[in-house]
């Protein structure tokens, strides 16, 4: 089982005969995507970066909900389900869960997996189903034309708010990492090396991974995420979050704080020793937890990259071996053996 | 003492007392007695859906009713020749259904002026005359039991949980029922405390010796087993049955069994079940909710398993999107609804046939669903094989409509030869089907209709598939008006073109002038209540309905051809609703909604009535 939990999670998948290129997962389907919308950054990001995982193209499933991102699995010449709203992870689960052969990903929006999936959510990643959840955050409803979402900032103007909103959001971070994720990443749209870097340690990861995707709607919610792409701001808030790294940013650094929290401070003149070392194996999840909400209200200083990544057995495999032992103990089913299992009596 | 033995041909016994009395233990203890001893039988627990319910208290009754013959039987039986009465408000609760002569057996010690009091009692009825119609066999149980537990190290409080056991061997002896399977069963279920084995036993067979010697009773009574068919038999329950089915038509399609549920009454011990079985390679998983239990069997038949959910009407409610989805995704899948008092919550523990129209039309668009429903317990394992059949063969997701009243009720089912099962299995699309070497997963087969399924892992076959509207063939996604035409009566054609066997019709004299139809579980009732008829002279036609959707071809003809139709259904005319508006036929209705299945005697009554009525 260890070898599965760690760095090979790929291993049970098949892997494919040939050398694969880009346009091996590029469908003939026309991309229907609002021209300058992120999600196209994110669709050329993963189309490029399938190919070096070398896995048998047949054996990977794109299972998506409802809304603008969970068109996504129409765009990839994979096997696709574009199911209903919020329960693509209760439709992968029963995928992943009896196909251990298979790569299983899931893609979701903000209100798709935060709001009528929630609960689907929560529970995909506390049971550890060997999924990819790709969660496209834009902070705003944009098929249904502008509402504001589970992640919108409180006071947001929309359609359905017009004085604003008043729900307090969720931090989709916090919210995995409380749900007992064993791979909780976060990345940008814009960044394509920092977005295939990420998804290269989540597929290799067996269980569930969820990674979270700053998108950019620039119909209903744009520029949500400018101060992390604007070159004269973005190295001072990005902070880069790196196993075994200080996390610092171009002028900010994360020290213990007197309280026994964390802080960020201004780098200049922390001495190396305060500064807090990136451990995404911490079995603990309280460090990644308080790194998640250092952005808290919004966007002083935004970690960026993998806040946990733990080895934990994933639902198939332990699923599986369940199957295992019930025949190592008691042999195969057999059906006659079955019926005459009661008490049974013979009329002659 | 040499006591009287009269024959009875049959006898209906019902155990009551509170929810914490062990009644529904000691029924299933005296149903296998009796199964073993080969008589033919029918049971019908009853209880609340409180786990226990204030002790002593009307709500707290739970009971478990028991009919055995020497010849077949329908039905649990309408009205007990027996109530054994572990309390007073086991009696109050029961005295209603017992007919004038039957026997009381009485357990005085609980016939407390608190207890009683609790009931509205202001006398003893066993020490005044209100009982005088009835035979009442005044037993001090609780007291008894703890008597012949005497030797053992036992509180009072535990020897007097053993009181049960002592009716039990009371009733064994009353009924000549065998001994050996009970006093086996309780060594094993209490293994790891042999102290409370052998208190049991001792009970048991306490209760059995006082029978033997005590004046109460003069007469014991024998009824010889019944002349079944030959056979391998064995009692079963309808979940069992129908978990059984499950895994048949698992082994049967050559598809690993994926089951999605959360737990609800009384459809949770199909779970259960299932749960036990994984050398057959099922995987059970307990959901998070209703509609991630039928997701996840939705996602495992996109994989190629046997997907499988199973709940009750409020469950069925809630997946209704997803069944939508598995609709137009033309992937097997099958539902199943064990039908409980209704609407919201109702009536968790009692039985209805409720949520027909539900599974005919709960959702949202043109989005046909075949349906089947199984007619006894034992009925439940065909069924689920058909559902599968159905479900596999032209890619749907199927409603199974069993009820409370199935299972939970039990009946002697003689087993199938696994060798005579019908092959149900289909195979997966290997190679590409479009003219020019492409893969069209919405090309259907000419004569089924039926999508080709194509798993996942499988080359050259990737595609994409999902709620939106679909282009014949290819599958994109199309918002072309004359495709959607096209695709709504696509769907609609395949499932009412599935070959459903025709309706077959008992009409022995072939002059009945009515004919009585039903579906579901309602058949031993009916079928008990046009014996009745025919017993006495009477002409009457029955026909009974497995499939709801489609209808066998012949249903319009065989109701035409009666001058009266007459339809009992637990609920307030479901079916008769469909056959009406379907066949232009005037359906007469007879409508029960009580929790309770029908009573043999009052449908022959209302046969009769409407043979009558020219």
């Amino acid at each position: 089982m260890t070898e599965l939990v760690n760095g090979k999670g790929l291993s049970l998948i098949p892997k494919a005969d040939v050398k694969q290129s880009l346009k091996d997962f590029k469908s003939d389907q026309e991309v229907r995507w609002c021209p300058g919308c992120g999600d196209y950054a994110i669709l050329a990001a993963v189309q490029s970066f399938l190919p070096e995982l070398g896995l048998k193209r047949e054996n990977i499933v794109f299972v998506s909900g409802i809304g603008c991102s969970s068109r996504f699995p129409y765009y990839l010449n994979t096997y696709g389900f574009h199911s209903i709203h919020g329960r693509a992870p209760a439709i992968a689960t029963g995928l992943a869960a009896s196909r251990p052969d298979l790569s299983v990903w899931v893609i979701t929006g903000d209100g798709d997996a935060l709001s009528i999936g929630g609960n689907h959510l929560i529970h995909a990643l506390r049971r550890n189903v060997n999924l990819n959840i790709l969660l496209f955050n834009n902070r705003i409803y944009g098929l249904t034309k502008g509402q504001y979402s589970p992640t919108s900032e409180v006071g947001k103007i929309t359609k359905s708010t017009p004085m604003g909103s008043l729900d307090k959001p969720f931090n989709p971070i916090s919210l995995a990492i409380g749900a007992e994720a064993s791979f909780v990443a976060r990345t940008i749209d814009s960044d394509r090396k920092h977005l295939q870097s990420v998804l290269r340690e989540a597929t290799a990861h067996r269980g569930t991974s969820l990674v979270e995707i700053y998108q950019n709607c620039n119909i209903f919610n744009d520029n949500a995420f400018e101060q992390l792409k604007d070159p004269a701001l973005r190295d001072d808030i990005t902070l880069r979050l790196e196993h075994g790294r200080p996390i610092v940013s171009a002028s900010k650094a994360v020290v213990r704080s007197a309280s026994g929290g964390i802080e960020v401070v201004a780098r200049e003149g922390v001495s190396e020793d305060r500064i807090v070392v990136h451990d995404a194996h911490n079995p603990d999840p309280s460090v990644a937890f308080a790194l998640s909400r250092l952005d808290e209200p919004a966007f002083e200083h935004v970690p960026i990259g993998i806040f946990r990544q733990v080895a934990r057995p994933a639902y198939d495999v332990l699923m599986a071996e369940q199957l295992d032992e019930a025949v190592a103990q008691k042999g195969p089913g057999d059906l006659s053996e079955l019926l005459l299992g009661g008490d049974t009596w013979r009329i002659n | 003492m040499t006591k009287q033995v009269q024959q009875l041909d049959r006898v209906i016994i019902r155990f009551a007392g509170d929810s914490g009395d062990g009644m529904q233990l000691t029924g299933d203890r005296f149903t296998a007695g009796t199964a073993e001893f080969g008589n033919d039988l029918s049971t019908l627990p009853n209880f609340p859906a409180e786990i226990r319910a204030p002790a002593g208290t009307l709500p707290g009754v739970s009971s478990f009713q028991l009919h055995f013959a020497d010849h077949d039987i329908l039905t649990p039986g309408d009205a007990p020749n027996v109530l054994v009465a572990m309390n007073p408000a086991a009696l109050k609760a029961n005295l209603g259904d017992l007919p004038r002569g039957a026997d009381i057996i009485a357990n005085t010690d609980e016939f407390t002026k608190r207890n009683l009091q609790k009931v509205g009692y202001d006398a003893n009825p066993l020490e005044d005359d209100s009982l005088s119609e009835w035979r009442v066999h005044a037993v001090p149980l609780t007291s008894l039991t703890v008597k012949a537990l005497e030797d053992f190290d036992l509180s009072k409080k535990d020897a007097e949980r053993s009181k049960n056991m002592f009716a039990l061997g009371l009733l064994s002896w009353l009924y000549h029922r065998p001994t050996e399977h009970t006093i086996k069963f309780l060594e094993q279920k209490f293994a790891r405390k042999p102290d409370i084995a052998k208190a049991n036993i001792a009970a048991f067979q306490a209760g059995w010796n006082y029978g033997e010697t005590t004046e109460s009773f003069s007469i014991s009574y024998e009824i010889k087993p019944a002349r079944l068919a030959p056979g391998v038999y064995r009692n079963i329950s309808g979940n069992q049955a129908l978990a059984y089915g499950l895994i048949a038509a698992s082994v049967q399609s050559k598809l690993p069994l994926f089951l999605g549920s959360y737990p609800i009454t009384p459809a949770s011990d199909i779970l259960h079940e299932l749960s036990r079985h994984k050398r057959f390679g099922v995987r059970t998983f307990q959901a998070e909710d209703e509609i991630a239990g039928v997701g996840a069997a939705l996602g495992a038949a996109f994989g190629g398993a046997l997907g499988v959910t199973t709940t009750s009407g409020p469950g069925v409610a809630l997946k209704a999107e997803t069944v939508g989805l598995a609709v137009t995704t033309e992937l097997p899948l099958i539902i199943v609804d064990v039908q409980r008092a209704g609407p919201s919550t109702g009536m968790p523990t009692k039985t209805e046939q409720t949520d027909l129209l539900m599974a005919m039309f709960g959702r949202n668009g043109e989005s046909p669903v075949p349906i089947v429903a199984p007619m006894s317990p034992s009925d439940c394992f065909d069924a689920a094989i058909e559902a599968a059949r159905i479900a596999v063969k032209y890619r749907t997701p199927v409603m199974l409509l069993s009820d409370g009243y199935l299972a939970n009720g039990s009946e002697p089912w003689r087993l199938p030869e696994v060798s005579e099962l019908p092959d149900i299995s289909q195979t997966f699309a290997t190679e590409p089907n479009g003219a020019d070497g492409e893969y069209l997963p919405y090309k259907r087969d000419t004569e089924t209709l039926a999508r080709p399924w194509a798993i996942p892992g499988t080359p050259g076959l990737e595609h994409r598939i999902g709620g939106i509207e679909k282009a014949d063939g290819t599958g994109n996604i199309s918002y072309d008006p004359d495709n959607h035409d096209l695709m709504v009566r696509s769907r609609a054609a395949k499932i009412a073109g599935i070959d459903v066997p025709p309706l077959e019709v008992d009409d022995p004299d072939g002059n009945a002038r009515v004919l009585v139809i039903g579906w579901g579980s309602t058949y031993g009732p009916i079928a008990a209540a046009v014996r009745r008829i025919r017993r006495n002279g009477g002409t009457v036609a029955q026909a009974h309905l497995r499939h709801l959707n489609p209808l066998p071809a012949n249903t319009g003809e065989v109701l035409k051809a009666y001058d009266k139709v007459l339809l009992p259904e637990i609920n307030l005319g479901q079916l008769a609703l469909l056959l009406r508006a379907r066949y232009l036929v005037d359906v007469i209705s007879y409508n029960r909604v009580r929790g309770l299945p029908f009573k043999a005697e009052e449908l022959a009554g209302v046969i009769q009535d409407v043979i009558d009525s020219d």
